[in-house]
């Protein structure tokens, strides 16, 4: 049984130019235990899709479920099912890290003694047991993300949904962070949902791409299926098949012109 | 469930509130200044009470307090919205209704203590009421700030930027307390002020208010006080959990 299923979930905006249909229909099936690579060029609807599938955003049309939860009729089966990272992280720079811990936890209805020993838990998995007392504000980048996943797992969820976890992260953090979602996923079972802008990034940690582009699904497959067939070797680079796909690159940062 | 989530939404902020005693001192300052620098030129004007001058001004005071400082409270919220904390919070299974009552209540009890602190300075200052219309005014104050805070986190989720939000909200807020009489009573107005006054919810708080400080509890001005307190808190608590629960924040 898929752990995530939409049908044509869409969401359109309504801005002061008109309508802007920001996801045009997703049809996509996750499988449990999954590593899924959510990949497009900006605009593409990758952080709406997500947004609506952790229930922030209500869709305008179409239908989702997410371990088993419809997404309209009960978002909070949902919320409980799934872990979500914003691009932005979530917590208050002013408070400590042992404070926000243990109040994510009693957001999951943990009692008080379950939160405080849940939040030990979590600094011990992922490394932040010194800083447990520092301020939010005190933290690296790298310690920055750890501390928003670890806040994404306090309930153990079945799903996490990662957007960009390691934009803005130097490489050995990035490095500790891939590491970490394949542990979640190798000693728990977790579902990893993520979007990146980093070929390299989709390439290494997923078992599965998905490429977006105008807010429809493009292509879809193993990243080797997919070089296979959109740059006809399974020896392309991720650059290559996905320019291939899209027509262009997945971030604005390679604009140079290509002399002909 | 709700009762749970507001508790722990009311002691997060509460903590940070704490955290920052300065600030909350600093918020009863203007008021202290119009009761120290403003209140004694009051004292021998005829304005049309049946009690002192101090009677009239000090439930004026009390609700620019809640006034000013409550319709600045989604301040906060948008570097919370910026930080992610909101969205972070919104994807936990916490009662969207706690997410709002909970800062509400922070708000209400951080202004009905600055409003003791005033009473007591209005008392060394001459200030005399009864007890019990005292008491009814801090509900009032308490009603106000929970009806401006939950309409004020509601504008700042859906403003782009603290640009946005500050002018709009100044703009309202010193409208509202010219036309509401805060300062001197609207009994004293030409006909068109008083009737423009009319539309504007806060004056029958007010009326209601300075009743209560010459212990009168069954006017109309009560009656119609209380109503309004009532319809708008409603109003607004509906509005701002709506806001919590569907926001593109």
């Amino acid at each position: 049984m898929p752990i995530i299923s939409t049908a044509g979930l869409a969401r359109t905006f309504q801005t002061k130019h008109g309508p802007v249909e920001a996801v045009r229909g997703i049809d996509l099936t996750v499988r449990s235990g999954e590593i899924l690579g959510f990949l497009g060029p900006n605009g593409a609807g990758k952080t709406t899709t997500l947004r609506m599938l952790t229930t922030l955003l209500p869709p305008t049309g179409g239908a989702a479920t997410v371990a088993g939860h419809d997404l309209v009729e009960d978002p909070a089966g949902v919320r409980r099912a799934c872990g979500y990272v914003a691009q932005s992280g979530g917590v208050d720079p002013q408070i400590t890290v042992r404070e926000e811990l243990v109040t994510q936890g009693r957001l999951y209805r943990l009692t008080k003694e379950q939160a405080v020993r849940r939040a030990e838990e979590l600094a011990h998995d992922l490394d932040l047991t010194e800083l447990l007392d520092r301020k939010c504000a005190a933290l690296s980048g790298g310690q920055r993300r750890r501390l928003d996943i670890a806040m994404a797992l306090t309930h153990r969820p079945r799903v996490l949904f990662l957007d960009e976890p390691t934009t803005g992260l130097d490489p050995g953090s990035r490095a500790d962070l891939w590491a970490l979602v394949r542990r979640l996923r190798d000693e728990h079972g977790t579902t990893v949902f993520l979007t990146t802008h980093y070929l390299d990034e989709a390439d290494a940690l997923s078992d599965r791409l998905v490429v977006v582009d105008d807010g429809r699904i493009v292509a879809d497959g193993t990243p080797s299926a997919l070089k296979l067939r959109y740059a006809g070797s399974i020896d392309a680079s991720l650059q290559d098949t996905f320019l291939a796909i899209t027509g262009r690159g997945p971030a604005p940062a390679d604009s140079t012109p290509v002399a002909v | 469930m709700l009762l749970h989530d507001t508790a722990l939404i009311f002691g997060r902020y509460a903590r940070q509130t704490l955290r920052s005693r300065f600030a909350m001192l600093f918020g009863v300052l203007m008021p202290l200044l119009y009761l120290l620098f403003f209140g004694p030129l009051l004292t021998g004007l005829p304005l049309g009470s049946r009690g002192s001058s101090w009677q009239v001004l000090v439930p004026g005071l009390l609700l620019q307090l809640s006034l000013f400082g409550a319709s600045f409270s989604g301040f906060m919220i948008i570097l919370e919205k910026q930080s992610g904390v909101i969205e972070r919070m919104r994807v936990t299974p916490v009662s969207r209704l706690a997410l709002l009552l909970g800062r509400v209540l922070r708000d209400a009890a951080v202004f009905v203590f600055q409003a003791v602190l005033l009473v007591v300075a209005a008392l060394f200052m001459g200030l005399r009421a009864p007890l019990a219309g005292i008491l009814v005014g801090f509900v009032f104050v308490a009603l106000l700030t929970v009806s401006l805070a939950s309409l004020s986190y509601a504008l700042a989720m859906k403003a782009r930027s603290q640009h946005e939000f500050g002018p709009a909200v100044n703009a309202l807020t010193m409208a509202s307390m010219l036309l509401s009489g805060l300062m001197l009573p609207m009994s004293l107005a030409p006909g068109w002020l008083d009737l423009v006054s009319r539309f504007v919810p806060f004056r029958y708080l007010v009326d209601a208010m300075r009743d209560a400080y010459v212990g009168l509890y069954t006017t109309a001005s009560m009656l119609y006080g209380a109503l309004a307190a009532v319809a708008l808190t409603t109003l607004a608590v509906t509005v701002g959990t709506r806001v919590f629960r569907t926001a593109g924040a």
